[in-house]
């Protein structure tokens, strides 16, 4: 099969990813997303690293994942922690930090 | 290796900063003490200094140098030339006075106070601006002397905003806020100078390859360091624009009377006769040796705005109301003989000019702090509030006019003979520009004579009839100066054989020559 | 004996610093410290006359190099004095009658708490007048220029209280400053042109010159000479001088500063030689003034600006005279001698006048004085023959040898010069004699003041009328002292040169014209003042006699002009660097205030626009490089 079609998928992810950060106002969900767009830069770099035939791309694609495990740690205690104190998840009723 | 003499006068008064900020609360007047037995240490270096120099010999002497930032060519490189020890030796001289005439300017004015030990702050201060002063006038790397050029801005940012005239007619309120508008504006002015020099240094530094001014100016003689016509044109319009703030050359010098307005008097001599002399000093020491064929390009230009500095800081002069705004207008077309002089690239003119910066710290010094002590009394700085005073204080009124008589340059006293070697250099070279500077001299009598006339004489003012003399720590500040600005007027030849080797010297480097008198040419 | 010549200027230099530090503790001795001081000046004065009388004519100079005052590659200038014939006579005139005045004002100002502090500023200008005039070089006689003028100031000045005495100073300083320019852009054209300005180099090469250059130069040193003795057009300021206690009027305003101008113009006589444009200046700038003083000084009700306006004409003389060249020289220095001493008689008479008259100045408050005090009428009446040119007195000799030499001129120019130095001895005859009638013949006319304090004439102490006796015993027999066998011209010839001009008409149809000239002055005179009583209120008088007390309009010139203009120019000039000048910069300062508080409004704390915002910018940095990569 044509890996470029990999990339295709990848992008779709990206897109549908990125979508979801913009118009989603639950912060569970925009997390998601953010974590939909991490994966699809992890095809992107698995796809990569097939067509030219190397490791790096896949090397990376480990980093990501414990970035990507590190970062689902500390978001989700965020999230928890607002919607301790605010008891709503929506990303838009913490907008205190502006001038 | 020799005693770093140049490092020990900048160094002293930057320790003694430090240690006259440390003392503690309670003790104000050990502070002040401390303040003014630095500054006279200070004064007895700068005059070692001063004797230890040899006109005749090299051009810097007491030459210090150690790499310092090795891997972009900066050096600590110290050397003084006649120019600098005579504004040294200037600088070091004003310093104990304004230490002194500003004794009591920042004493608390409750017990309890909620501000941190103000008075430690201010004579700290003070050192510190002396420090830096010292320094950038020694300095001969170019970021060297950036560096110090720059921070200055520091402390002057904090002794104008930070302290003030004690009465004001609209409260203190109102006062604090014109306060620190004044000090934005003039941290601002200058720091936006500073930055376009910024720049021209590191254009510099791209060029030459390093900073040393001597180096520079030797690899350019002998042509061995090539720089593009518009390439020079640029770095000297950066290093002259920071200059030209500084001086305050017109029209950017508006920050000026701001600042000297709201600023007690013996900061406002700190600025305009000690801080202000940096940017002309600088003129002739990094324009014209490190951008010679640039500074005569600009020549007109300056020349022209010098000009308009004169006879429009003269007008302005004469139309304040408020006595400290009338002298710093008087300062700004003093600065612009001074700026002519350096320019119009005669020895007449640059030993002029280098005189003038000696004169008009004394003359501005000796006027601007008798006016500041006639303001402490009354309380107020409206020429209008006046009248009569030379009735109930003869001797405030005397050294008062004699500080108006050294400003408007009258001769026998010492700011004539530099202003009239500013007019004959100028002349010699652009007679038109001379002559319409020479109306300046009309000028300078009215402004003064008004300023006279409306404080000073006339009825006694009944707010002013219980008005006492000038008590013994005023005088001690203001008769020095006065014998000074006698000694100076009536034999110069001290001041001008320190400086004339090194005008010579600046003059071969920009390849001029003084104009030859008409009747000898025609032979 | 060169030493003496820095002494001379030494001693009163000493008692100016000395009775100006000194403080209160010098109160009750210091009238007589400056007096003494004032008066050793003069016995080194005679001294080094005495030294000069016995030297050849040829070797009558002495230089004193006291040392380099200002050293400057290409430029220097020393304190060098020069003792020479011409600046001898002004030695002995300044110290002389200075040390007359200094003794009249002890009586003078017996009542002044402040009297120690006047003779500080009379001996400081006195000291200032001898650098004046023993400078060896145009520089330092710059400084004794603005010496005199500072002198000057502080002593028209010396009422402070009173706003019109400051006003006044002010004004004397500030007219004498546009003078000044004139002497300092000569200097620079010297120093352009010579290479230097001493004396010596400039005056002996003077003709190698351009003709174009000297006559810059020379109406430059016109300009300054029109400010210190008040020639039109800068003669505004002298009448207002008269503000000053009466003793400074005497000395300053009289005999010696203001005659300062003529000094400058025949010590550069080399220059004027050779420049005749600025020759013909100096005549017409004379010829106007000798007129425009006279005209003035017959409208004045004031005794002492009547004066003023003599002095002015009478100066004017001189200045013709000067202008005139070789054959002018001689007498105008001669006549600045003899005016000062029938000059300096009057204004101490009418300071004795105002004295027993409780400072009335107002000639119609006065009237029959003459048998009240006996001397001051003899000494002012002496002084009065001497001034209008009554044969056989000082004015007379010196007047008369001006008119000739203004004819001897020859051309056009001579017979107008001539015509109008010989109206002016007409007018001259004409107020002299008002003065004269006003005061002393009559009926007395005062009145008590408001106050009900009349005034009770009296004849002033002996140490004021001693020094009026000596005044006048000069002024009458002066002119025939220096006449007679042409003492004075043979004594200043070596330093001014002379020639004698060819005259259209004989010196004795002169003589016999200015006789005439006098009569008729006199004659006018005596029918409007001496025949019929004096209005003790002014009559509204002609539009000539109007124009002529307000100075014929000049200071209503100067005000709305200069002042009214400078006003408003430095008015405008304020405004314009606070709005235009500072208000860029504040603009832009404001600018970018607005800005950034819009900017501001993007930070509106959602997130989720901040990742529109980073989507963009990446998107953005995306098609750039694609684009980038396509070009």
């Amino acid at each position: 099969m044509n890996p470029v079609n990999y990339l295709y998928l990848a992008a779709l992810l990206f897109t549908i990813g990125a979508t979801g950060v913009l118009i989603r106002r639950n912060a569970i969900v925009v997390f998601m997303c953010i974590e939909l767009m991490l994966n699809a830069c992890n095809l992107a770099f698995v796809t990569f690293s097939r067509m030219h035939g190397n490791l790096d791309g896949q090397i990376i694609a480990f980093f990501t994942m414990v970035v990507a495990a590190a970062e689902v740690v500390v978001g989700l205690a965020i999230i928890v922690s607002l919607f301790r104190t605010r008891h709503s998840a929506s990303v838009d009723d913490a907008s205190l930090m502006k001038l | 290796m020799s005693f770093p003499l140049l490092t020990a006068t900048a160094a002293l008064p930057a320790v003694g900063a430090v240690a006259t900020a440390a003392v503690p609360a309670a003790r104000r007047t050990a502070a002040k003490w401390l303040a003014l037995l630095v500054s006279l240490a200070t004064l007895a270096l700068a005059i070692t200094v001063l004797v230890r120099f040899d006109p005749g010999g090299a051009r810097y002497q007491l030459t210090e140098s150690h790499a310092w930032i090795a891997d972009f060519g900066v050096r600590y490189e110290l050397g003084v030339d006649g120019i600098a020890v005579a504004l040294i030796a200037l600088t070091a001289l004003l310093i104990p006075f304004i230490i002194l005439a500003g004794w009591h300017d920042a004493d608390p004015l409750e017990t309890g106070s909620r501000r941190w030990r103000p008075t430690q702050g201010f004579f700290g201060l003070i050192l510190a601006v002396e420090a830096m002063v010292v320094i950038s006038f020694e300095a001969t790397d170019v970021f060297l002397f950036y560096i110090f050029f720059e921070a200055m801005l520091i402390p002057m940012y904090f002794l104008i905003g930070g302290f003030g005239d004690r009465a004001h007619a609209q409260g203190e309120a109102a006062a604090s806020t014109q306060r620190s508008y004044a000090a934005v504006k003039f941290l601002l002015y200058n720091l936006v100078g500073g930055l376009i020099m910024l720049a021209a240094v590191i254009g510099l530094y791209v060029v030459a390859g390093n900073f040393s001014l001597q180096e520079i100016v030797q690899a350019r003689a002998s042509g061995s360091l090539h720089m593009a016509t518009s390439t020079e044109r640029w770095l000297f319009l950066g290093f002259f624009f920071a200059f030209a703030v500084k001086a305050p050359l017109w029209p950017l010098h508006t920050w000026l009377p701001n600042a000297m307005q709201e600023s007690t008097a013996p900061v406002a001599v700190l600025i305009t006769a000690v801080v202000d002399k940096v940017g002309t000093f600088a003129m002739l020491r990094f324009c014209l040796q490190l951008f010679p064929e640039a500074s005569k390009w600009a020549t007109p230009a300056i020349l022209v705005l010098s000009l308009i500095s004169i006879v429009y800081g003269a007008l302005l002069a004469v139309g304040q109301r408020d006595i400290k705004r009338l002298v710093a207008y008087a300062s700004i077309s003093h600065f612009g003989f001074i700026i002519m002089g350096i320019f119009a690239m005669t020895s007449q003119g640059q030993s002029g000019a280098t005189l003038y910066m000696v004169n008009h710290g004394i003359s501005t010094a000796a006027l601007m702090l008798v006016a500041g002590f006639l303001i402490s009394r009354r309380g107020s700085r409206l020429i209008a509030d006046y009248g009569g005073v030379q009735k109930v204080a003869p001797v405030l009124a005397g050294t008062f006019l004699i500080g108006g008589l050294a400003t408007l340059s009258l001769p026998g006293l010492a700011p004539f003979v530099s202003e009239f070697l500013v007019l004959v250099g100028t002349f010699s070279r652009y007679p038109v520009i001379g002559i319409i500077a020479t109306f300046g001299i009309v000028l300078a009598a009215l402004y003064t004579l008004v300023l006279y006339q409306r404080t000073m004489t006339g009825p006694v003012k009944p707010e002013v009839s219980a008005m006492p003399d000038l008590r013994a720590r005023e005088l001690v500040v203001v008769a020095p100066l006065i014998v000074l600005l006698i000694f100076l007027g009536v034999y110069p030849k001290p001041v001008t054989d320190i400086v004339n080797p090194a005008v010579k010297q600046t003059m071969s480097d920009v390849h001029k020559t003084d104009p030859k008198p008409s009747v000898e040419a025609a032979k | 004996m060169e030493n003496l010549i820095a002494l001379l200027i030494a001693a009163p230099l000493l008692g100016a610093a000395v009775l100006l530090v000194g403080g209160r503790r010098l109160d009750r001795v210091g009238h007589w410290v400056g007096t003494l001081l004032s008066a050793t000046s003069f016995v080194f004065g005679l001294i080094l006359f005495v030294d000069l009388l016995g030297k050849n004519a040829e070797h009558r100079t002495l230089i004193k190099h006291l040392f380099t005052w200002v050293p400057v590659a290409g430029f220097q200038a020393d304190v060098t004095f020069r003792l020479d014939q011409l600046s001898m006579t002004f030695v002995l005139l300044i110290t002389g009658v200075g040390s007359l005045i200094h003794l009249y004002s002890v009586g003078y100002m017996e009542h002044d708490e402040r009297r120690r502090r006047f003779f500080g500023y009379l001996n400081l200008f006195l000291a200032a007048m001898l650098l004046l005039v023993l400078a060896d070089n145009y520089l330092l006689l710059y400084v004794g220029w603005e010496g005199v003028g500072l002198a000057s100031y502080l002593l028209i000045g010396f009422w402070q209280h009173k706003p019109s005495a400051a006003t006044a100073a002010k004004k004397a300083f500030l007219v004498n400053r546009v003078g000044d320019m004139g002497l300092s852009i000569a200097i620079m054209l010297m120093f352009t042109t010579f290479g230097g300005f001493a004396f010596g180099p400039v005056l002996s090469h003077a003709t190698e010159a351009s003709e174009g250059k000297l006559t810059a130069i020379g109406l430059m040193l016109l300009l300054a000479a029109c400010g210190k003795s008040a020639q039109v057009p800068l003669q505004s300021w002298l009448g207002d001088a008269m503000e000053g206690p009466t003793p400074v009027s005497a000395l300053i305003h009289a005999a010696t500063m203001v005659t300062a101008g003529v000094y400058l113009i025949v010590r550069s006589g080399a220059i004027f030689n050779a420049a005749p444009d600025a020759q013909l200046a100096v005549t017409v700038v004379g010829a106007v003034t000798l007129l425009f003083g006279a005209i003035v000084g017959c409208a004045k009700d004031d005794i002492k600006k009547a004066l003023a306006g003599s002095t002015m004409s009478q100066i004017g003389y001189m200045v013709l005279a000067a202008g005139l060249g070789p054959i002018g020289y001689v007498f105008a220095i001669m006549h600045l001698v003899t005016h000062g001493f029938f000059k300096a008689g009057l204004f101490l008479g009418a300071g004795s006048v105002m004295h027993g008259m409780n400072d009335e100045v107002d000639m119609r408050k006065y009237g029959g004085l003459r048998t009240y005090m006996p001397v001051t009428f003899i000494t002012f009446g002496l002084g009065y023959l001497a001034i209008i040119g009554f044969p056989g007195l000082s004015g007379f000799f010196s007047k008369d040898k001006i008119i000739e030499a203004a004819f001897a001129k020859g051309g056009t120019e001579g017979w107008i010069l001539g015509g109008a130095a010989l109206l002016g001895a007409a007018i001259t005859a004409f107020y002299m004699t008002r003065v004269m009638l006003m005061t002393f013949f009559g009926e007395k006319r005062w009145q008590p003041d408001e106050n009900g304090n009349e005034p009770h004439p009296h004849e002033s102490p002996r140490v004021m009328t001693i020094p009026m006796i000596v005044l006048a015993v000069g002024s009458v027999f002066g002119g025939a002292f220096f006449s007679i066998g042409d003492r004075f011209l043979h004594w200043l010839e070596p330093v001014t040169g002379h020639s004698e001009g060819h005259s259209p008409v004989g010196a004795w149809t002169v003589t016999g014209a200015t006789m005439v000239c006098l009569l008729i002055g006199v004659g006018i005179a005596w029918a409007q003042y001496g025949r019929k009583p004096v209005p003790a209120v002014a009559p509204r008088g002609s539009l000539l006699t109007r124009a002529a007390r307000r100075d014929l309009l000049q200071d209503d010139f100067n005000h709305v002009v200069l002042v009214r203009g400078g006003e408003h120019l430095t008015r405008s000039l304020v405004y314009v660097d606070h709005t235009l000048v500072d208000g860029v910069v504040n603009g832009t300062a404001a600018g970018f205030g607005g800005l950034s508080g819009r900017l501001r409004r993007l930070q509106n704390g959602f997130a989720r626009s901040y990742a529109v915002s980073m989507f963009g910018g990446a998107a953005l940095l995306v098609a750039a490089t694609l684009l980038m990569r396509a070009v």
